[in-house]
């Protein structure tokens, strides 16, 4: 009896410091709005496993809270005068999750990896700026061609093509991550699994339920573990955005990053600060079909994207979760000036008013009107904003019809060049450089739905990718937008995306950055 | 009978056969693919990725290998979540759709058919029409409308339960799914045995047993309910089947990671292995439950004979 209730003191004690007292572990439940396509970095490319990867693997650079680079797995890095050799150091006794040592050798063998054929990553177009990385890509030449090279166990080396300023940013993307090559040849296909996948990241997989959730532990061979105030992170996919956010009022989610946005002015009102959206760099666009008539007009195509009011799209269709846009590429980019078409200043008003003498002159009007069809991917938000276009344009003489096809559809009409007036779509930067937005335009590129061509824009984006200068690279990259965007509309740009996240006011750590990026290091939880 | 069950396992193969071949090209009618998406892939990289999965080879041989692969229990991989095969989506969800389902269907059926007899018996009484009219109402609201109000009330008001989630299985997790899948079913339950039970009580062969003077509780249970029982055997067969399978409308509402939406999930992303995957899955279930309905069929009414 005494002996019982002892026992029954002793784990009754144990357990109230387990839940109350230091030991407690700190769980992070972070919504995503989708579970990863894969974890195997070299394979994935969206934003859903972007934010998990980020806290498995650790790139040669990586991010601090606020988005900048800061060091990750290389210490320092070197460039040779041409800009076309990095050299760089790796972090002394930086360890994977299973102790073996991270050496230059696994970034060898995971660059070469990625642009390997037979890996088929979606993001291989991320290392094209490696010598003959386009070429293994394409199987002209072999993986070992690859312009990398391990010096010594901690130093590695690339050749680039040409000097490329934003490289660096690059290396920040999950698709130039490192992985364990002991580990990917001992467990093959199946090294991604739970108690298989080695990282060298602030956190370690754990367990991953499809559709469930993804648990990650932290990692204590981490170099910066001290710092890592996080213990478990669980990543809780949120495919229904208005569960989510009842999910995170009963305290099931920590955060989430959607949000519903036509309840988006209830949640602001229920959950305050809590409730985070900001400028993001992706354009929600439309193309013309440049390479048919009446579209190859320039003039008509003007016409048409003056007399459009994105300020009535942002905020009533879009709750203010999204901003008007007069440029492709989004501002924040820090040394790019942004080129706006000529109206972005002028008002609603008198900006009408032009487009219908336009479209007049055309011999467009109520009794001839133009006859203009808008494509897009089905959703509910791409339907209204095409509804309020169609409303906007119909006193200017412009009959708009909407035509909605499931996402596969939509995209695999455009890629086959389809016939089409008007086409949506959208691009959510890579990296923060603004030729990650304008290569769409670049003749011939597999995403310039318009078809548009203009050897001016080429040149510029040549020129631009052959200089040195970092500040004249930026000029000839705004000269291109100049060109190709606001006087040859290659893109309509409609609105820039926001990122809309709802965090809990007991996350601590939370800084608000153009590129959305949050990793749950930096991240602490009261 | 147990001829006759062989046999019908027998037809069953080449039913699933042509389910599967209809399938599969149907699929490939449907515009775009698996690589087809917001931020279009590059040429070259499509190829290759189309190369891996053969999604390159003439169409004819993708069926071939398909169907090969399908005889040894290879599913092949999913497309869209290369981290998994098929199979092990299944594996991991499967389960997660049968508890739920079955839980619904046991209440379904045992309340619903309760329900139903309790009505039939006080006929074009209040308690009748308070059984019809929840019947009606529970048939007729969506479930997409259920879950949210059971989330609003009875998480976020009442906090007895979680919002979402699996909870690694944990009651509490599945006490809103399973009420949500259930309610529909049971409405449908009620109102079937009202009328079957009605219909029963009114045969020639239940007047003659109330004339023999048995008690009520045999005329109902042991004579009545035994005819009443058939309709409800039809209705169930497929509705386990559709229910064991999961709901897409539930497992989202609920963040329940069920096998239940991979069918249009799968559908939409041109996941053409997992679409094919739930095909084959649904296409088993349904076979066995019908084959199920026909042999309770024979155990309820002894006039059924098979052989």
């Amino acid at each position: 009896m005494n002996m019982n209730f002892k026992s029954w003191l002793v784990g009754t004690t144990m357990l109230v410091m387990g839940t109350t007292g230091a030991f407690a572990e700190v769980v992070f439940n972070r919504g995503n709005s989708a579970d990863p396509e894969s974890l195997d970095p070299h394979k994935t490319s969206t934003i859903y496993e972007a934010d998990i990867l980020r806290d498995l693997f650790l790139g040669l650079t990586t991010e601090d809270a606020k988005s900048e680079i800061i060091p990750g797995a290389a210490e320092s890095w070197t460039v040779s005068p041409d800009g076309k050799v990095y050299t760089f150091k790796l972090r002394a006794g930086a360890l994977w999750s299973d102790g073996s040592p991270v050496t230059a050798h696994d970034f060898v063998f995971a660059w070469q990896r990625v642009v390997d054929p037979a890996t088929a990553g979606e993001y291989a177009y991320m290392l094209a700026p490696v010598v003959n990385a386009e070429d293994i890509t394409a199987g002209k030449k072999k993986p070992d061609e690859m312009g990398v090279k391990a010096v010594d166990d901690s130093t590695f080396e690339v050749t680039l093509n040409a000097p490329t300023p934003y490289f660096l940013e690059m290396l920040t993307h999950q698709a130039t991550y490192p992985v364990s090559r002991a580990n990917v040849e001992a467990k093959g296909a199946d090294f991604t699994k739970p108690g298989n996948l080695v990282s060298n990241g602030p956190y370690t997989l754990a367990e991953f339920i499809p559709n469930d959730h993804i648990k990650v532990v932290k990692n204590p061979k981490f170099y910066d573990a001290a710092n890592v105030k996080i213990d478990t992170v669980n990543f809780i996919p949120t495919e229904d955005r208005s569960t989510a956010m009842k999910r995170f009022e009963a305290g099931e989610l920590d955060s989430n990053n959607d949000l519903p946005t036509e309840q988006l002015t209830d949640l602001k009102a229920k959950f305050g600060d809590q409730i985070k959206i900001g400028p993001y760099l992706g354009t929600y666009y439309y193309a013309f079909k440049i390479t048919k008539a009446p579209w190859d007009n320039l003039k008509l195509r003007h016409a048409i994207s003056e007399a459009i009011d994105r300020d009535y799209l942002a905020e009533k269709v879009w709750q203010n979760s999204m901003i008007p846009a007069y440029s492709f590429v989004p501002p924040g980019i820090t040394g790019y000036e942004t080129r706006t078409t000529d109206y972005a200043e002028m008002s609603q008003i008198d900006r009408e008013d032009a487009a219908r003498k336009v479209l007049a002159e055309l011999g467009y009007g109520p009794d001839n009107p133009l006859k203009m069809e808008i494509r897009s991917n089905t959703s509910e938000n791409h339907k209204n904003t095409a509804i309020a276009i169609q409303e906007q344009l119909k006193p200017l003489g412009v009959e708009v019809t909407y035509l909605n096809t499931d996402t596969k559809t939509h995209y695999g009409h455009l890629e086959q060049h389809g016939d089409f007036d008007v086409a949506r779509a959208g691009w959510i930067a890579d990296y923060k450089d603004p030729e990650n937005f304008l290569a769409l335009c670049k003749s011939g590129t597999g995403n310039n739905y318009s078809e548009y061509t203009d050897k001016g824009y080429d040149d510029l984006l040549a020129k631009a990718a052959a200089s040195a200068d970092p500040a004249e690279r930026m000029k000839s990259l705004s000269e291109a937008e100049a060109v190709g965007v606001a006087r040859d509309l290659c893109v309509l740009p409609l609105l820039y995306y926001s990122y809309k996240n709802i965090v809990s006011s007991k996350l601590k750590g939370w800084e608000d950055n153009v590129m959305d990026r949050h990793p749950s290091r930096f991240l602490s939880k009261e | 009978m147990l001829r006759y069950v062989l046999r019908r396992f027998l037809t069953a193969i080449p039913t699933l056969f042509v389910i599967v071949t209809i399938a599969f090209f149907l699929m490939r009618v449907a515009p775009g693919g698996p690589f087809n998406q917001e931020k279009g892939l590059n040429p070259v990289i499509k190829a290759n990725l189309e190369r891996i999965f053969h999604l390159d080879e003439p169409l004819w041989r993708q069926y071939v290998h398909y169907l090969q692969n399908l005889l040894r229990g290879d599913f092949g991989p999913s497309y869209n979540l290369p981290d998994f095969t098929v199979a092990e989506l299944f594996k991991s969800g499967l389960p997660v759709s049968l508890q739920l389902g079955a839980m619904a269907l046991t209440l379904a059926l045992v309340i619903g058919s309760a329900l139903g007899i309790w009505a039939a018996l006080r006929q074009n009484r209040l308690t009748d029409y308070a059984v019809v009219a929840v019947a009606t109402v529970g048939s007729t609201i969506p479930t997409f409308v259920i879950a949210p109000l059971f989330q609003l009330f009875f998480a976020l008001t009442l906090h007895w339960f979680p919002v979402g989630g699996w909870g690694g299985g944990a009651f509490i997790n599945k006490v809103g799914p399973v009420l949500t899948l259930t309610l529909p079913q049971l409405a449908i339950v009620a109102r079937l045995m009202r009328g079957s039970m009605i219909e029963s009580l009114h045969a020639h062969h239940i007047r003659t047993a109330r004339a023999l003077g048995l008690s009520d509780y045999s005329v109902v249970i042991r004579h009545a309910l035994r005819g009443a029982l058939l309709p409800i055997v039809s209705y169930a067969g497929p509705a386990a089947a559709a229910l064991l399978t999961g709901s897409v409308i539930v497992e989202t509402i609920f963040s329940i990671p069920g096998v239940g939406r991979y069918f249009v999930e799968a559908a939409l992303n041109r996941d053409y292995t997992l679409v094919m995957g739930t095909v084959v899955l649904i296409a088993i279930f349904t076979v066995l439950f019908n084959l199920i309905v026909d042999i309770l069929y024979a155990v309820i009414d002894p006039r059924v004979r098979y052989d």
